[in-house]
């Protein structure tokens, strides 16, 4: 079972890998779009490599609604327990 | 009232080819006889019969491509990217807030013969592998073919329009075609135009293989690309990209730009004889050249020079010998270079035309290497394995491109306006 913490560092490996922000700015708060220079494309690459990361299922029609790191953070979450 | 045509001349140029990361180097190497061709020493290369190709010389820094764009450009967008950002630097504008281009007055051109070949196979890898969910969603905007020029063209901030040309192997001497007809036209006063390849990838080479139309000369590399030598055994698959910038007279006189020499005419034919033969006869071949000295307002006889497409197969160098022959005369000299550089398919003709430039420049042709038994009766003047020197005065002369699906795109460029 993975902590918030857990799935929080491994986002933000996500997010620097898709985006280039360094993994201490990608915070619960914080909008993948309007603060983590993500594009629609770069958002979907993130909820696909979170998928594969975290071993969840995030169907598209949810996705659409992760707009900030926490929003995923406890999507996983709820998927993962 | 109708504006008068526009004279279009060349302001920059830059270039990543297998003889260097840049214009200088590769120049430089070209004059030098430098083969560009090396042995593929990957493990995929193992089971094909051709295992020779001209790969970059140079690969494209970080600083170049930052790793986020790197990631969302097929390497065909990449080099583009090298190049004409090369090519804007030299011709003295800028990015961004310094860009002193207005974009509503700006085009892209660049073509290429594939696209985004490696993103394509890739995600295909992947998705057989790993599934649907683990396709890259940048991967249409990486394999559509007119993904290089719209990412040149999103950098440039270019708004007059983006375009590209997919002729083959005649795809980036089309893109100075639509370069040329977009300025003369008065619809932007500048056009950054090239082309780019990038598909040294095991599938494209087992295809081309399976044309019979690959050099099989694995033990001699540098030797493999021969041009109307009796000895010559198909072409060596090359990449890389080049770009130009084509600006009207008026727009680059006005702010003072130094020009490296007028692009006078295109001329475009199609042979209507078969898919990947060239017409014995020439007659389209013949009939591009032709065109491109009536849109020049010049004939055969004042060309100095031609720059042939000559990519080291049995039936095509000989054929073009024969309508360089009926269209120009036997006074110009003639080279092959991708004897150097392999071919780069849809980038071989803008490589060419900027070879070409740089010739009327110095007024030097680069050498045809590896030339060591010409066929004989080729009837052409070729500068055969060493440099040889162009007179004074007004030079003008071609850059063949010849395609598979049979177009023919000859570019006419002359040293008129050439900055001392």
């Amino acid at each position: 079972m993975a902590t918030t913490e857990e799935i929080l560092a491994g986002v933000a490996e996500i997010v620097h890998e898709v985006c280039n922000i360094p993994v201490e700015d990608v915070q619960l708060d914080k909008s993948f779009i309007d603060d983590l220079d993500a594009d629609s494309l770069a958002m979907n690459e993130i909820i696909y490599a979170s998928e594969d990361k975290f071993g969840v299922s995030i169907p598209d029609e949810e996705a659409k609604n992760l707009k900030t790191v926490g929003d995923a953070v406890a999507h996983i979450e709820r998927a993962m327990n | 009232m109708t504006r008068p045509e526009q004279t279009v001349v060349i302001t920059g140029l830059g270039a990543t080819t297998p003889l260097g990361g840049d214009v200088a180097s590769t120049w430089a190497a070209l004059l030098a006889g430098e083969s560009g061709v090396s042995a593929l020493e990957t493990d995929w290369a193992a089971d094909l019969p051709s295992r020779i190709a001209a790969t970059l010389k140079v690969e494209p820094t970080e600083e170049q491509v930052p790793r986020v764009q790197a990631r969302r450009m097929d390497r065909v967008s990449q080099i583009a990217l090298v190049a004409s950002l090369e090519a804007w630097a030299d011709a003295g504008f800028g990015l961004g807030e310094d860009n002193q281009v207005d974009g509503d007055r700006l085009a892209v051109a660049i073509g290429t013969g594939i696209g985004g070949m490696n993103s394509l196979l890739g995600n295909w890898d992947i998705q057989k592998e790993r599934g649907v969910r683990r396709v890259s969603p940048f991967t249409v905007p990486m394999l559509m073919a007119n993904a290089a020029a719209s990412n040149v063209g999103l950098r440039l901030g270019a708004k007059a329009g983006v375009h590209t040309a997919v002729s083959a192997c005649a795809s980036s001497n089309e893109s100075l075609g639509q370069a040329l007809t977009i300025l003369r036209s008065g619809r932007a006063d500048v056009v950054l135009a090239g082309g780019s390849e990038a598909c040294i990838h095991p599938f494209p080479m087992a295809g081309f293989s399976q044309m019979q139309a690959l050099s099989r000369r694995n033990d001699e590399p540098q030797r493999a690309s021969r041009p109307w030598d009796v000895d010559r055994d198909g072409f060596v698959l090359g990449e890389g990209a080049v770009s130009l910038v084509l600006e009207t007279l008026e727009h680059a006189t006005a702010r003072g730009a130094k020009i490296y020499g007028t692009l006078a005419g295109v001329g475009h034919s199609a042979d209507s004889f078969d898919m990947v033969q060239p017409d014995p006869s020439g007659a389209g071949q013949a009939s591009a050249m032709r065109r491109a000295l009536a849109d020049a307002d010049l004939t055969g006889s004042d060309i100095v020079h031609v720059n042939a497409h000559a990519t080291s197969t049995p039936a095509g160098d000989t054929t073009e010998a024969g309508s360089i022959r009926a269209a120009i005369g036997e006074q110009a000299v003639v080279t092959g270079t991708k004897s150097m550089t392999g071919h780069l398919l849809g980038a071989a003709g803008a490589l060419e035309s900027m070879a070409t430039v740089l010739a009327l420049r110095d007024r030097v042709v680069p050498p045809t290497i590896n030339l060591e038994h010409p066929e004989a009766g080729l009837g052409i003047d070729i500068a055969a394995n060493t440099t040889r020197p162009l007179g004074q005065g007004d030079l003008a002369a071609i850059s063949n491109s010849f395609g598979f699906g049979g177009p023919n795109i000859a570019v006419l460029v002359t040293n008129q306006n050439v900055s001392a």
